[in-house]
């Protein structure tokens, strides 16, 4: 390496060590970029894992072929309403069409959802074996040939599990035919009710412990536990949940005092119960995040405020406040985001296993989507994780909308 | 001329009459924690004057400055005693509430800091929280050419008040500070931060504000006190580091036949 100027300073390493030191530099760059990658490496190989099972070849068996069906030789497919009804009714049991007619007489059906009704009870389908979508792509003519040598009657599809269906669709015991609206709809309300709950309670004692207490050792006990129980591991918060929302506080939570709520859903284990676990939960989170953006607003505005005679109330509503709120809303963010995906705590809260109707109220029995997926990978047919990675594709859009929502109120707030 | 000074706002409870000075402070002592920051000041600033603070760093200049208007409340550990009489009424006592005190007497800071709003609502914000009732857009109007600043920024009212530069920054919380018709200024090194030019804009427009307020300017620029104050105040400090009026007098007296040899040295640069 050549040298700037020939002398040399004895009071200094030769060259300055600086050989050394452009060493040491590179290994941390490299350190930090192979830090990166591994990053996204995973990030990759996740979502390379969900599709793996959310998309892929399936075998499925009709207990009768459409074919079959045709009515004076026309194709189901051809068929109107009417001759559907006849269909369905030449079909099934008259013990069934009349439990049918008794939910909604068939007239009053659509033309769908008479075929729909002719798919379920009558074509049956079944998915008797999936593949994944690795499987599926690499071995697709041992695929064929397994199919038709152990389900002749069978027909072979590429299909991907999540599709519009899934997403409107009530759980159901079949696989093929279950879908995430329940869980969807129940998500929605538990989050809507864990923020109505966290952000209020989460900022206000963030504004509190900033701008009001005194820096005694009461408040300083109370800063370091709330540090503390952001990082308690959430089942404890579950148990919490059962103990007082469920228990203790139920003729609130399940909607008796107000002479609402179903009957079979009395002891509790409703919506309500869940958001405000959830919303314990949280607590912690958005306190911690609207201390440090409250504590990130510059001095100098409140002297400027405290100067005109503003009272604290003014100096916090008008200025720190509006300059703390994206800080404010990075924390709900977070908040948002770890409600949405926990399991654990709404378990012992007591999510239902199976339920196939929309929450009405906060006062519903209810499901989320993790509590869906939970369920679904634990049962042991292949067709149920592959839902479970469909719902987890529906789980991680929620997850980015409802971020994406509190992304555009924050940038809209730091935009001055 | 400034005409902000025919508003009405509210009721004042604290007198605005009833002694020729402005304020007087009597055997003040502020305190942060246990360390005595400021001992036994008396002092008595006059109305419609500019008084100037100099001293060396850490000798409490600020501190008095800012006991005038109670903004030591805001730091936990400090308190005071002695007595500030404000038209002879004492800020500290049980019953007058800080608030009121710093609508009557306004502060200037050293760094800049506008609120992080339009041109018009950082003028219209302080007047409007106090109760004002009349035009608004006058009063805004009033106060920017009492700061002169109104010809800068007429035509960028809606405009963030952090888009100006500094100076016209410094000059809109000067213009802050007026639109509530205070009865005295306290500016804390209000030129600091601020180039030569912008300097000599402040300098001027303090000049014009004397008319109808009374001033009083903390500095670390001698010639700047020079140039603008009436009155100047020497604040030194002993070994324990308390500071304490060393001598206060007309500024010509003070610069050209100072009573005490450290204020004479102070002055000359040779200590400091």
């Amino acid at each position: 390496m050549s040298q700037l100027l020939r002398t040399s300073d004895q009071a200094f390493s030769d060259n300055f060590n600086l050989t050394h030191r452009h060493r040491a530099s590179k290994f941390w760059r490299l350190f930090f970029q192979a830090s990166t990658v591994i990053g996204i490496i995973t990030l990759t190989a996740l979502l390379i894992n969900i599709s793996n099972g959310a998309i892929g070849y399936v075998a499925i068996e009709n207990k009768v072929q459409p074919e079959d069906l045709a009515l004076g030789g026309i194709p189901l497919e051809q068929l109107d309403k009417n001759d559907l009804i006849i269909v369905l009714q030449e079909n099934i049991s008259a013990g069934l069409m009349r439990q049918i007619e008794r939910e909604t007489p068939v007239t009053d059906r659509s033309q769908e959802e008479v075929r729909a009704l002719i798919d379920e009870f009558v074509i049956q389908p079944t998915v008797v074996q999936s593949w994944t979508l690795f499987t599926s792509l690499l071995n697709k003519s041992q695929i064929i040939a397994e199919v038709a040598e152990e389900y002749p009657a069978a027909e072979l599809k590429f299909i991907s599990w999540f599709d519009g269906q899934f997403l409107t669709r009530p759980q159901n015991n079949k696989p093929d035919m279950a879908g995430v609206r329940t869980a969807i709809l129940g998500s929605l309300w538990t989050i809507g009710i864990t923020i109505l709950v966290a952000f209020p309670i989460g900022v206000g004692a963030a504004i509190y412990l900033e701008e009001y207490a005194n820096n005694n050792w009461i408040n300083q006990v109370i800063r370091t536990n709330i540090n503390n129980l952001a990082g308690v591991p959430s089942i404890i918060y579950g148990i919490l949940g059962l103990a007082i929302f469920v228990r203790a506080m139920a003729p609130l939570t399940s909607g008796a005092i107000f002479g609402v709520g179903d009957p079979t859903t009395a002891n509790g284990r409703t919506l309500l119960s869940a958001g405000l676990t959830l919303a314990i939960l949280v607590l912690p989170l958005i306190i911690i995040n609207g201390q440090e953006a409250i504590r990130a607003v510059p001095n100098s505005l409140r002297q400027a405020s405290y100067g005109l005679g503003a009272t604290k109330w003014q100096t916090v509503w008008h200025h720190v406040l509006p300059s703390a709120i994206p800080g404010i809303l990075t924390g709900t963010i977070l908040a948002i985001s770890r409600a949405i995906g926990e399991t654990a705590p709404l378990v012992v809260v007591g999510a239902s296993t199976f339920i196939d109707y929309d929450p009405t109220s906060p006062f519903s029995k209810f499901t989320t989507l993790p509590i869906q997926i939970y369920q679904w990978v634990s049962r042991p047919q292949a067709e149920f994780r592959n839902i479970a990675a469909a719902a987890i594709i529906v789980l991680l859009a929620l997850l980015l909308s409802l971020n994406a929502i509190a992304i555009l109120v924050r940038n809209r707030y730091s935009r001055r | 001329m400034i005409s902000v000074n025919q508003v009405e706002v509210g009721q004042p409870s604290l007198s605005t009459s009833g002694s020729k000075y402005a304020i007087e402070a009597r055997s003040l002592n502020i305190y942060y924690g246990n360390f005595r920051a400021v001992k036994d000041v008396n002092l008595t600033i006059p109305r419609q004057k500019i008084s100037a603070i100099i001293g060396p760093s850490g000798c409490g200049k600020s501190t008095v400055l800012r006991a005038f208007n109670r903004m030591n409340d805001l730091v936990p550990t400090a308190h005071s005693a002695g007595e500030v009489l404000f038209h002879g009424q004492n800020i500290y006592a049980p019953d007058i509430d800080p608030v009121e005190v710093r609508r009557y007497i306004g502060m200037v800071f050293q760094k800049p800091n506008p609120f992080p709003k339009s041109i018009y609502e950082n003028v219209a914000w302080g007047a409007r929280i106090n109760g004002f009732k009349g035009n608004t857009d006058e009063l805004v109007e009033n106060a920017l050419r009492g700061a002169a600043l109104w010809d800068e920024v007429k035509d960028k009212l809606q405009q963030s008040g952090l888009s100006l530069s500094g100076g016209q920054q410094q000059r809109l919380c000067i213009a802050r500070a007026i639109a509530i018709r205070p009865d005295i200024i306290l500016m804390d090194e209000p030129a600091s931060a601020l180039d030569p030019i912008a300097t000599l804009k402040i300098e001027e427009l303090m000049h014009d504000l004397a008319q109808n307020y009374t001033i009083i300017v903390v500095t670390h620029n001698m010639q700047q006190a020079a140039r603008v104050s009436d009155f100047t105040a020497f604040f030194t400090m002993d070994e324990d580091r308390a500071g304490y009026l060393m001598e206060y007098g007309l500024t010509d007296q003070i610069f050209t036949n100072p009573r005490e040899k450290v204020t004479e040295d102070y002055i000359t640069g040779r200590f400091g």
